[in-house]
């Protein structure tokens, strides 16, 4: 789905754009809360085993191991992860979150630790001096401590204040967290509807044709808008839904013929596969119509258009070839002043 | 063969290229499983020809084809393998001795400026404290925190004083307490760099109020005809503390400065590739404050003699002068080094 969520574009060294989906902060938050209960889970088990050591009267070399494994733990759980797993914590795995580079080479080693250096100052601290103020600097006046903390405060809650969400280690590491979530090939719509075989002529068994002018009324938006209809169309029954969008383009259009409602989903695919045609064949030769024109078709216009639609595929003989009547294809998105007015 | 009015080429398209694209993807998916390891060597060396192919296949359809999902799916697609290819998975164990080998070195050298001026908001301090407690010893308690003077102050007698240069502490508990000083300075020194963004100016005031701590107590030492025995109590692990003090310093000022100079690039991207350096020595001091919480820890409380002290920190002033001098000279260079 074309989420709502921000994008940024990275160019890869094959000069293609990425878009990556920035992370939002929240998911991030909630990924890191994941990390650090798996992290203290960690230190706890740490602390079982020195409080055992403890026990067998080692109890020095257990402090020291203790403290030592714990400020290895907390300062290289992040790093090691991100720079073993490709740029994934378990915390973001869960949210399908990733560090890639900003300048879209490789992640480095180096831009991870540089990321997760200051980890400690933005995101433990401002925790601890909001729970403890005082535990974070002992001995000093208040108003200082106050400052500290906002200070901290400004720190942390950087990722809220830029464009990116960068963390000040992801502006030191040059880094940014995205989402890259996974998406499935579904069959494409178009291979529903047959092509219409021109050399049998007229409207076979199932053979909406339609005309030029009928089909250059619409742009990308709304084909991609209908695609989605017709995926949906192929897991639920959303008839009532098709029949009236089927309704609203026959009326534009100006299609004389009456559709059966059985018959709905053909007309629909057969208009999805020809106005997919025609506008892809358009954007080859240059123009991207966006969106849809002002105006309908009036249905005199149509059964004048109508006999000669037999005849049609003789005239434009390999219509991919060439842009041919010029006239609609021509007047590009701006084109809705001079339109076949109904009169 | 049927003639078409309308020719769909993206459909054409997308017959002609899926095979790849689901190679790719059940590949990728492989990988999330069970990480690179688990593809055999043909699927690894195919990885890169349809990583190429499918981002090809991306400019190909964002041209010709208006199938929606089918963009997306490519797209998502290019992105998952373009992590995946460009993933830069390394070893880390030759990362760690290249990194202290030649990279550390070479980076150190490169900043030799900012550790100069590091050092220097340091010795200013160490001086002024000296000289100020030095004419009136009741500053002493203006500079030293009650914290870290415990027992050593003014007040306390030349044995006292003396007691505390030489320390006992039971075996056991040394290796606590060199673990707890290194989290101690590690921290410290990775908070010089988290405050750097603000010009350095904290982090030449950390500097500076540090020196004046040591000063003082230096003065104090001093006046009871102690100072010899006293920098022979510091210096051992000083010489490597405090020179990743001024590593630490230095990166906050690095940092510091590629924001308010950015030059030519913008500030975040100035910030990106000097910070990362600056991130990259911290890290090289924390290994620095290793080797000082080590000689802080068991070296002090151990050996007592003077002139063996002396003889320490002397050894430690030229291997570091060694290895920051002259390691990692040879090779080749890369580009993060201005």
């Amino acid at each position: 789905m074309p989420s709502k969520t921000e994008v940024r574009l990275v160019m890869s060294p094959e000069g293609v754009a990425l878009p990556f989906e920035l992370a939002p902060p929240s998911e991030r938050a909630v990924a890191l809360l994941l990390d650090l209960l798996l992290l203290h889970g960690l230190l706890l088990l740490l602390a079982g085993v020195a409080i055992g050591l403890t026990g067998l009267g080692l109890g020095g070399h257990g402090a020291a191991l203790f403290l030592l494994a714990s400020f290895v733990l907390r300062n290289a759980y992040f790093s090691f992860c991100e720079i073993a797993w490709g740029g994934k914590t378990p915390g973001k795995h869960a949210f399908h979150l990733r560090v890639v580079s900003r300048d879209g080479g490789a992640l480095s080693a180096e831009a991870v630790i540089a990321r997760n250096l200051t980890r400690d100052f933005e995101v433990f601290l401002p925790f601890l001096s909001l729970f403890a103020p005082g535990a974070l600097l002992p001995g000093l006046p208040g108003w200082a401590a106050l400052l500290g903390l906002g200070w901290l405060l400004a720190g942390g809650l950087l990722p809220l204040f830029n464009r990116d969400h960068l963390r000040l280690g992801d502006m030191l590491g040059g880094t940014l967290v995205v989402r890259a979530p996974r998406v499935t090939l579904l069959p494409d719509v178009a291979d529903a509807a047959p092509a219409p075989a021109a050399a049998t002529g007229a409207a076979g068994p199932r053979g909406h044709v339609f005309t030029l002018e009928q089909l250059d009324l619409y742009g990308i938006e709304q084909l991609q808008v209908l695609e989605r209809l017709l995926r949906a169309a192929e897991t639920e029954n959303n008839g009532p839904v098709l029949r009236g969008v089927g309704e609203r383009i026959r009326t534009k259009i100006g299609w004389s013929e009456w559709v059966p409602e059985s018959r709905e989903l053909e007309f629909l695919q057969d208009f999805y596969r020809q106005q997919r045609a025609r506008l892809e064949h358009k954007a080859l030769f240059g123009v991207r119509q966006e969106r849809k024109r002002e105006g309908r078709l009036a249905p005199a216009v149509l059964a004048a258009a109508k006999p000669a639609k037999p005849a049609q595929p003789a005239e434009p003989a390999g219509p991919a070839t060439r842009p041919e009547p010029e006239t609609p294809a021509a007047t590009p998105e701006g084109g809705h002043a001079r339109e076949p007015d109904a009169s | 063969m049927a003639t078409e009015r309308f020719p769909l080429k993206s459909a054409q398209f997308r017959r002609e290229r899926e095979a790849s694209w689901r190679e790719l993807e059940e590949l990728l998916d492989r990988i999330d499983e069970g990480g690179l390891r688990h593809l055999d060597h043909d699927e690894a060396r195919r990885l890169p020809t349809l990583h190429r192919m499918v981002t090809s296949s991306l400019s190909v359809a964002r041209a010709i084809s208006l199938d929606q999902n089918l963009l997306e799916y490519l797209t998502h697609l290019a992105c998952r393998s373009h992590l995946i290819v460009y993933a830069g998975r390394r070893e880390p164990l030759r990362a760690f001795a290249a990194f202290f080998g030649t990279r550390l070195p070479r980076l150190v050298r490169a900043q030799w400026r900012f550790v100069a001026l590091a050092a220097g908001c340091f010795v200013l301090g160490l001086v002024t404290g000296w000289l100020l407690v030095h004419a009136d010893p009741t500053r002493f308690y203006s500079f030293v925190p009650n914290s870290m003077a415990g027992s050593r102050t003014p007040e306390a007698s030349d044995a006292e004083l003396r007691a505390a240069l030489h320390a006992q502490t039971t075996n056991d508990w040394l290796a606590a307490f060199a673990s707890f000083l290194f989290g101690n300075n590690a921290r410290v020194g990775m908070l010089c760099l988290f405050v750097g963004f603000a010009a350095g100016v904290p982090v030449a005031f950390v500097l500076f109020q540090n020196g004046l701590s040591l000063g003082a107590m230096a003065a104090l030492y001093a006046s009871r005809g102690l100072g010899t025995e006293f920098w022979g109590w510091v210096l051992p692990h000083g010489v490597t503390e405090l020179l990743a003090a001024f590593l630490c310093g230095a990166s906050g000022f690095v940092f510091g400065t590629s924001l308010l100079f950015p030059g030519r690039a913008s500030r975040l991207e100035n910030l990106s590739r000097r910070g990362r350096a600056a991130g990259l020595v911290v890290l090289g001091a924390v290994g620095l404050f290793f080797v000082a919480a080590l000689f802080e820890g068991f070296f002090r409380q151990l050996v007592h003699a003077t002139p063996v002290r002396y003889a320490t920190a002397a050894a430690m002033t030229l291997v570091w002068i060694g290895y920051f001098g002259f390691a990692g000279r040879k090779g080749a260079h890369d580009a993060l080094e201005d």
